[in-house]
């Protein structure tokens, strides 16, 4: 199902926990499916010792993929025409994730309606760690 | 990062979903996904990351009969400074991160596609970090194109090195 353009209003935010205390092994899989074996995410001796992070963190885009479940959990398969993020903090193990998505305008494109989004993704303590904007194709 | 072949294939897009702890089941369930709108199975938005897998001469993947610099008996498994790849870690402790990922889709990728890509370097530029030092920003430009040879999905991605690790706050 996909969101209907009468159904938001410039101004609406829709928002959903996307990750709840990240596990190291969902980290794991993310490199895994990604390609992405920067021991920086998984190797912590590495990441601690040679890196000198604190701990090993999550991939960028690990934290873009979560975020962008939200969008097309909200949105509806197949609708997004643009998806773009700046990685603006660290993600690390035990965070929890709420990515939200703000209307900005809803506009004509190619003869049907489309959203433009402003995505913010925060963790527990509300820092932002994520931050972008999206674009969908709606139904009328 | 450009790759000659990446065949889009329904396992590796069912193991690319979970990984980023989506249970949508248009990513694995086949007859489900003749009940949605796409029609098939697609993959998630950020799926052509992925490529990497198809890239050769990726730099962040262990190669077979070649030193990886993560850790084995000691926490570093190569001299630092005999690396060359870009994201690798710098003596000074900085080191290659992303900064930034754009995407525009033309399509959505489905298995079976086989997708070819194309990538040219975009601006870059610097300026004085507050909790990494320096950070030097580079952009790049990777266009990925079906087995028809059409655009599928513009991707703009910028990396940062930094001088010194990111201080947390």
């Amino acid at each position: 199902m996909a969101l209907k353009a009468s159904s938001i209003k410039v101004g609406d935010v829709h928002e959903e926990v996307v990750c709840h205390d990240l596990s190291r092994t969902q980290i794991v899989q993310y490199a895994g499916s990604s390609g992405d074996y920067n021991p920086l995410h998984t190797d912590e001796v590495f990441a601690t010792k040679i890196a000198g992070y604190p701990t090993a963190f999550a991939h960028g885009m690990l934290s873009m993929g979560l975020t962008g479940k939200m969008l097309t959990n909200w949105l509806g398969d197949g609708r997004l025409t643009k998806y773009g993020v700046r990685f603006v903090s660290q993600v690390f193990p035990g965070d929890t994730l709420t990515a939200r998505a703000t209307v900005k305008e809803i506009r004509h494109e190619n003869g049907g309606p489309v959203v433009d989004l402003e995505v913010s993704t925060v963790n527990q303590e509300g820092k932002e760690v994520v931050t972008g904007s999206a674009s969908a194709r709606l139904d009328p | 990062m450009p790759v000659e072949r990446f065949p889009v294939e329904a396992g590796h897009i069912m193991l690319f979903a979970r990984s980023i702890g989506d249970a949508n089941q248009i990513y694995y369930d086949e007859n489900y996904a003749k009940g949605t709108e796409p029609g098939a199975i697609i993959a998630p938005p950020t799926f052509v990351q992925a490529s990497a897998q198809f890239d050769p001469d990726y730099g962040l993947r262990p190669k077979i009969g070649q030193k990886w610099f993560g850790s084995g008996k000691n926490p570093t498994g190569s001299n630092v400074k005999e690396e060359p790849v870009a994201e690798q870690p710098r003596a000074g402790g900085g080191s290659g991160l992303h900064a930034e990922q754009h995407y525009e889709y033309h399509r959505h990728l489905k298995p079976g596609d086989v997708l070819h890509s194309v990538s040219r370097p975009g601006e870059s530029w610097e300026r004085e970090g507050r909790r990494a030092g320096k950070l030097i920003f580079s952009e790049s430009i990777t266009e990925y194109y079906d087995q028809n040879n059409e655009l599928v999905i513009t991707a703009r991605s910028v990396g940062v090195r930094t001088e010194r690790p990111v201080q947390q706050d």
